[in-house]
């Protein structure tokens, strides 16, 4: 499954072949660029030769002389620039009814894991970690990504809990989970947390059920509401700083019964995904 | 004569990973060469939507995109349903590169793609 975008208008720039144009040629790419539209540079034959069926919309921007080729269809249009300036290209666009491809929206940040399969084995942990559905199984029962749009912005959460560092996300700060390459260090910290983990009885969840439930029985014990919402916090703390869980994913956290509803019955999804894979004939691996 | 090279250029327009400057010099530079190129605002938006023109670039002649780390684009495409083929996509990281290094790797003729390549290149 992928995210669902209104398709925008491509920009075909055609080379002007002249030092005014070019100098404001990258300008023009970067200002569109920003704007969500897809642009390619061309030179002037391609056009005179034809232009490939676009398949999307599109703009073909270039010095035409003030005699710019009839379009063919409703998704090619044409715009001169012997007849508008550069730096109105835009605004002539968007009076030509291309408006910003990001309207007035703030446009999404594609932030979403990304899995390296060359790492992946598939043991279904981002499955059962992730609260909100990111992940999902093939047919074939193999660990995907299918709710993109889904993934809280800023959040490398899962990314941390892979003993593989099989998970990317590109727009994150730091290597490995960026994209950069994976040192044998980086391996050897994820398995150590992954054993920390273990020792601690399960999965991060879990244990935030433990704490919060101890959390509660001393504050029933001794009264000490003040001493119980410390324990919350401190558990709190160490979550986002352990995951780098940014605080609003923490504080849009569903409650403690959700999230025992929500992780038990990831497991089970990956649980059965995992049967899958072991009846799985041999061939179809 | 072998096929020129596609040139792909990702402005990586919705987050300031990539250093705006690098970015910037690494578009004039492009312009200044007059060579052709498709630029996309957000390699990581196209993966996310599947856009078939990650396939198409994929299938098609050989390509250097200047994006960020190989690793990510190569499993970005893939996640597109794209793969980028071993030894004819090379990926130079404006993470990391310096714009002369970038350009220089993405203009390089075809006959000497093969050399070196420089630490932010990687083939796929």
């Amino acid at each position: 499954m992928s995210i669902s975008v209104p398709l925008k208008r491509r920009v075909l720039l055609v080379d002007g072949g002249s030092d005014a144009v070019d100098a404001a040629r990258m300008q023009l790419v970067s200002a569109l660029l920003e704007r969500g539209h897809d642009v390619s540079c061309v030179r002037a034959e391609r056009v005179v030769a034809g232009i490939e069926p676009p398949g999307q919309p599109v703009m073909i921007v270039g010095r035409f002389g003030g005699d710019a080729p009839v379009a063919p269809s409703p998704d090619v249009q044409f715009l001169d620039l012997d007849c508008v300036d550069p730096s109105s290209v835009l605004s002539a666009m968007e009076a030509a009814g291309n408006g910003p491809a990001s309207d007035s929206a703030k446009p999404w940040k594609p932030w979403f894991p990304v899995i390296d399969y060359s790492r992946c084995t598939n043991c279904m942990q981002c499955l059962s970690f992730c609260l909100f559905d990111v992940y999902g199984v093939s047919a074939d029962s193999k660990i995907q990504v299918q709710n993109q749009s889904n993934c809280k912005t800023d959040c490398p959460a899962c990314s941390r809990v892979c003993p593989e560092v099989a998970i990317m996300f590109p727009k994150y700060r730091h290597g490995p989970i960026n994209g950069d390459e994976v040192a044998a260090e980086d391996v050897r910290r994820e398995a150590m947390k992954v054993d920390i983990s273990a020792l601690l009885g399960g999965d991060i969840y879990a244990l935030l059920r433990d704490r919060s439930a101890k959390a509660k029985s001393r504050f029933s014990k001794e009264r000490d509401d003040e001493r119980a919402l410390k324990e919350r916090q401190n558990c709190l703390i160490a979550l986002q700083r352990d995951l780098d869980v940014p605080a609003e994913v923490l504080a849009a956290l569903p409650s403690a019964d959700e999230i025992r509803l929500k992780s038990e019955a990831a497991r089970a999804r990956a649980r059965q995904a995992t049967e899958n894979l072991l009846h799985w004939p041999a061939h179809r691996l | 004569m072998a096929t020129p090279p596609r040139i792909l250029y990702c402005h990586c327009a919705y987050a300031r990973v990539v250093p705006p400057e690098v970015k910037t010099a690494v578009l004039e530079r492009l312009g200044a060469s007059q060579v052709e190129l498709d630029a996309v605002p957000d390699l990581c938006e196209m993966a996310a939507r599947g856009d078939a023109r990650l396939r198409e670039l994929a299938s098609g002649a050989p390509l250097r995109i200047a994006a960020c780390y190989p690793r990510a684009v190569r499993w970005l495409f893939a996640a597109a349903g794209a793969q980028l083929t071993e030894g004819t996509a090379q990926v130079f990281n404006m993470r990391t590169g310096s714009p002369e290094e970038i350009v220089e790797g993405l203009l390089r003729p075809c006959q000497t793609a093969d050399a070196t390549p420089p630490p932010s290149e990687r083939k796929t």
